[in-house]
């Protein structure tokens, strides 16, 4: 079958669904492909590329006429139109926002899967767009505010003084947040975020940002009903951690977006609180925006002189690789329904994860989607909370459990150490005085060899070992005195263990030479 | 005070005696190990040239004779130990190894006998060095011997369960203690050669009785058991050098052990008792599940797609030898720009180290091999990890199951990562005997067959 890649044709859209890259992926599954001529254009893929990649180029009409269709916006009346009855379209449809655009869909008979009403599990990640969109906003979203601020990220010691690295301060800890943490971190800012849900401190943490901690503005689970309360104080708490930190930042970059709707995060006075010259990028402008001042679409700059940008379109303004990532995203889809590579997409209604996407299908209105059953977890994973939770009783108590226990070995083993010691100091007493400075150098040599070898890395030990086998053929030594002996069965032995020692010795060394040889660092 | 050759031969031994600690210590890092080697040879090089002359200077009989024993002696030496050096696979150095440990073994069993045939009038003190001499030496024997016929699966690795092994163990012991009462008075021969017997028997029996996947531990034992039967020898010969060298290989071997018995959260004494995989596990959470399969052509995908790869090899590949094959898809891999990293755990293989040699053999920087604590908290920011023959080393019921046999055993955490690819031969469990439920997560795909067809098939997929 083929699979139509028309050209987007919302203003300012420079993405497209399909790239030379995953055109070959999806050549693989067997299919056709056919790219509208100039499609991928703005993303700088030329018609040849295509036609290099084994796609062919067709007109708008042909491309809208395919078999499947994807898109990165949602279609026009007049796409739909060209769309042939029972044709598969795969493309960004909001279907929590658009139901007009299903019924209309559902109307014309068309199959239509929304690639950002991908289910939430695991499984289905890399065909999600929303996340995969998030990602690259947050990334350049920390590119837009470093070009309009005007200062430098890192930190620099030069000759003619130095310059502090500038603050940049997260709002929310989600894919889009994290990628901005990300970004800001790698080029040298001091980065802190927030985000309300106190899960998010680890991962935030794992970029190099510092989590703000404010347990008065953290979601807490409530116990006593109090919840609509709490939330307002929180509401309050949370506002005025946002202003606090706003007012000492650099830059803010804010990506607070519930189910595509923005929450206010930066109210008015806050951006009047703010240093001059400070910027506010608000991920969040397509849901309306975070800021109270954003104006979606554009970049403002207040009275006082922050800058405050409200672009909808940050990810779309890196078109090469979002389109890359999207049109991978695509390819996964299409992979997961077309399971045996044949070119024939067979959509399958009892996957949890397909079924979440189907919006309509042969006439029929699909969305919403039944909430997705947990699915049949292993046997497993029940029994094993369930005996984790009789095994761990109270924390508290095993630990002190634990600590006691190790108090326990500690003393035992002092006791035993002393005890030891004591008896071998009276057995020494009693030796010879050679016998005892023989022994000393036995014990020094001991320490000696403990310190050293402690120091081995682990990629070295079988080296070390084979070493070790080598300078133990040391004992050769003994035998090789023992030659010149005028007992000829001494001499025998004595030949006979040399012989045998110095293998390990020319072995060992050797071997070792060639293993040491083999290991090369990175050119 | 006049220079003799005695006194030279001493600076020589004390010279060399500081050379062999310069190279233990210059193997701690990658840019000093080839020095520490070289260093190694100098000093063995300075011992010996001292002690022939010594040799020779004592020499009861012709000296001619002498040097040409001598002479005999290094070139067997010498053609043995080169050839073998020369044509081991890397894959093969565990029995190697062991190989090796034995010889230190019978040497000093030999040089104990010497000892005791040369020494009539040897006093007490002396006669306990020969005999405790003699009894290291020949457990250390017999029990590398049966760790090289595992090792080179020559015979079964699954442990020898006797009856009361244990007991027989201590009474033997106990025995061979007891009998310095009736050798050192009476300087029986008989004494001195029941004891050996007895040894060999314990060695044997010690290693007979520890499974394969413990074997890194009886390695390092028997390394460090090597290294005091030459301490031994020093003290019966009254020679430092011997007892210098014999202590620095004694407790490095210690280290190694302690450190493998760390890596798989055992006591030293329980892998030493042995017959590890047998206990009851049924307190264990049981495992059950789907598992997903994945093609071959799926798991080439994945990882060109991926912006981040970790490599997570076991015994398996060593047994495969897929390191080569695995080598390539590295290679090739990072050539289109995905960030290739191993994470090796401390007992992958049956060697302290093995899968990075076998990793350096394949031309692997080494540089990208890291340790588990190094890459542990990476997994999380991970696209694909490939399991190549690993399956105890990655078991998450080893941090979440308290039940689990193996719980507390720190493991490389690869299932953190998004995906994980395990290349295995069938759905059979480990060393350890336990059930991994890694295999039946949702990340987790399973690609069965042997490890180095899979790699091969995988680099054919990949364009």
């Amino acid at each position: 079958m083929i699979i139509g890649i028309p050209k987007e044709t919302l203003e300012g859209e420079r993405l497209v669904a399909a790239t030379p890259k995953t055109v070959v992926q999806l050549k693989k599954l067997g299919y056709d492909v056919a790219v509208e001529s100039g499609a991928g254009h703005a993303a700088s893929f030329s018609d040849e590329v295509y036609v290099a990649a084994g796609a062919y180029i067709v007109n708008a009409d042909r491309a809208w006429g395919a078999d499947v269709v994807a898109t990165v916006d949602p279609p026009t009346d007049r796409q739909i139109d060209a769309l042939k009855p029972g044709a598969l379209l795969v493309s960004r449809l909001a279907p929590h926002s658009h139901t007009e655009l299903i019924g209309t869909l559902a109307h014309h008979q068309v199959t239509a899967l929304a690639l950002d009403a991908v289910p939430r599990i695991s499984r289905a990640q890399s065909l999600d767009v929303l996340s995969t969109m998030s990602n690259v906003a947050g990334y350049r979203a920390v590119i837009e505010a470093a070009e309009e601020f005007g200062g430098m990220f890192t930190g620099q010691v030069t000759a003619a003084g130095k310059t502090p690295p500038a603050r940049v301060f997260v709002i929310g800890g989600g894919v889009a947040g994290l990628s901005a943490i990300g970004a800001a971190a790698s080029l040298g800012a001091e980065v802190r975020a927030f985000d309300v849900r106190p899960e998010a401190a680890e991962q935030i943490e794992s970029l190099g940002a510092t989590f703000v901690r404010a347990p008065q503005a953290q979601q807490q689970r409530s116990s006593t009903g109090y919840a609509s309360a709490l939330s307002d104080e929180q509401q309050q708490a949370t506002l005025a951690l946002y202003t606090q930190e706003a007012s000492q930042a650099d830059i803010v970059i804010t990506t607070a977006l519930v189910r595509g709707v923005a929450v206010p995060t930066i109210t008015k006075e806050a951006v009047a609180a703010m240093k001059p010259g400070s910027v506010i990028v608000d991920v969040a402008a397509t849901g309306g925006g975070n800021c109270a001042l954003t104006v979606p679409g554009r970049s403002i700059v207040t009275d006082n002189d922050v800058t405050i940008i409200g672009y909808t379109d940050l990810a779309g303004r890196m078109p090469q690789h979002t389109s890359q990532l999207f049109g991978t995203n695509v390819v996964n889809l299409m992979k997961l329904i077309t399971p045996k590579g044949d070119g024939v997409p067979t959509l399958d209604l009892d996957d949890p994860v397909q079924r979440g996407m189907t919006v309509s299908r042969g006439g029929d209105i699909l969305w919403p989607p039944p909430a997705v059953a947990v699915s049949a977890a292993p046997v497993a994973s029940a029994s094993n909370t369930a005996s984790a939770a009789v095994k761990a009783p109270d924390p508290a108590v095993k630990a002190r459990e634990e600590a006691e226990r190790k108090a326990a070995a500690t003393r035992r083993n002092g006791v035993l150490t002393v005890v030891a010691g004591t008896v071998l100091a009276v057995a020494l007493a009693f030796t010879n005085h050679a016998f005892l400075l023989t022994f000393s150098i036995f014990v020094l040599a001991i320490v000696v060899g403990y310190y050293v070898v402690s120091n081995v890395s682990h990629s070295l030990h079988t080296p070390l070992m084979s070493q070790t086998n080598a300078i133990s053929g040391i004992i050769l030594v003994g035998s090789l005195l023992q030659i010149g002996s005028d007992n000829t069965l001494v001499t025998v032995l004595a030949v006979l263990s040399a012989a045998i020692a110095s293998i390990n010795v020319f072995g060992g060394f050797l071997v070792t030479y060639r293993m040491l040889g083999m290991f090369r660092k990175d050119a | 005070m006049t220079m003799t050759l005695g006194t030279i031969s001493q600076d020589a031994y004390l010279i060399a005696a500081v050379l062999f600690i310069l190279s233990l210590a210059g193997l701690s890092k990658q840019e000093t190990a080839r020095r520490g080697n070289i260093l190694g040879m100098v000093g063995m090089a300075l011992a010996i040239v001292a002690t022939v002359v010594l040799a020779l200077r004592d020499s009861v009989r012709p000296v001619a004779v002498t040097a040409l024993l001598i002479a005999l002696v290094f070139i067997v030496g010498a053609s043995v130990g080169i050839w073998r050096a020369k044509s081991v696979e890397m894959t093969q150095m565990p029995e190697l190894i062991a190989m090796l440990h034995s010889f230190v073994g019978i040497a000093a069993v030999l040089i104990g006998y010497n000892s005791f045939i040369t020494e009539p009038h040897a006093d007490a003190a002396h006669l306990t060095e020969i005999y405790i001499g003699v009894l290291i030496g020949a457990v250390t024997f017999t029990g590398s011997i049966i760790a090289y016929l595992k090792l080179a699966a020559k015979i079964g690795s699954k442990p020898l369960m006797i009856p009361g092994r244990n007991v027989i163990n201590a009474v033997v012991l106990v025995a061979m203690l007891a009998m310095i009462g009736w050798f050192v008075p009476t300087r029986s021969v008989w004494a001195l050669a029941v004891m050996t017997v007895l040894a060999l028997l314990l060695g044997l029996h010690l290693v007979a009785a520890i499974g394969g996947g413990d074997m890194p531990v009886v390695i390092s034992m028997l390394n460090s058991y090597s290294g005091w039967a030459a301490a031994a020898a020093g003290f019966m010969l009254n020679n430092n050098l011997l007892i210098i060298t014999g202590s620095l290989v004694g407790s490095s071997g210690a280290i190694l052990s302690y450190l493998m018995c760390k890596a798989m959260n055992r006591k030293f004494l329980a892998v030493i008792l042995g017959g590890f995989g047998d206990e009851k596990h049924a307190q264990a959470a049981k495992v059950e599940g789907e598992y997903h399969e994945v093609t071959v052509d799926d798991v080439a995908q994945e990882l060109e797609a991926a912006h981040s790869v970790i490599i997570a090899p076991g015994y398996g590949m060593a047994v495969a030898k897929a390191q080569y094959p695995v080598a390539t898809l590295v290679e090739r891999l990072r050539a289109k720009g995905v960030e290739v990293r191993f994470a090796v755990h401390p007992v992958a293989g049956r060697l302290p180290g093995h899968m990075n040699v076998l990793l350096a053999e394949a031309k692997v920087p080494y540089d990208i091999v890291l340790e588990m604590d190094e890459i542990n908290p990476d997994f999380p920011d991970t696209d694909v990890v490939l399991v190549i023959g690993a399956n105890d080393t990655v078991n998450p019921s080893a941090a979440e199951d308290p039940n689990s046999p193996i719980a507390g055993m720190p493991v490389l955490e690869v299932w953190k990562a998004k995906t994980v690819v395990v290349l295995k031969r069938s759905m059979a469990t480990g060393y350890a005997g336990v059930q991994n439920p890694l295999f039946y997560r949702d990340n987790t795909q399973m690609l069965f067959g042997d490890a180095k067809a899979s790699v091969d098939k995988v680099l054919e997929a990949m364009h």
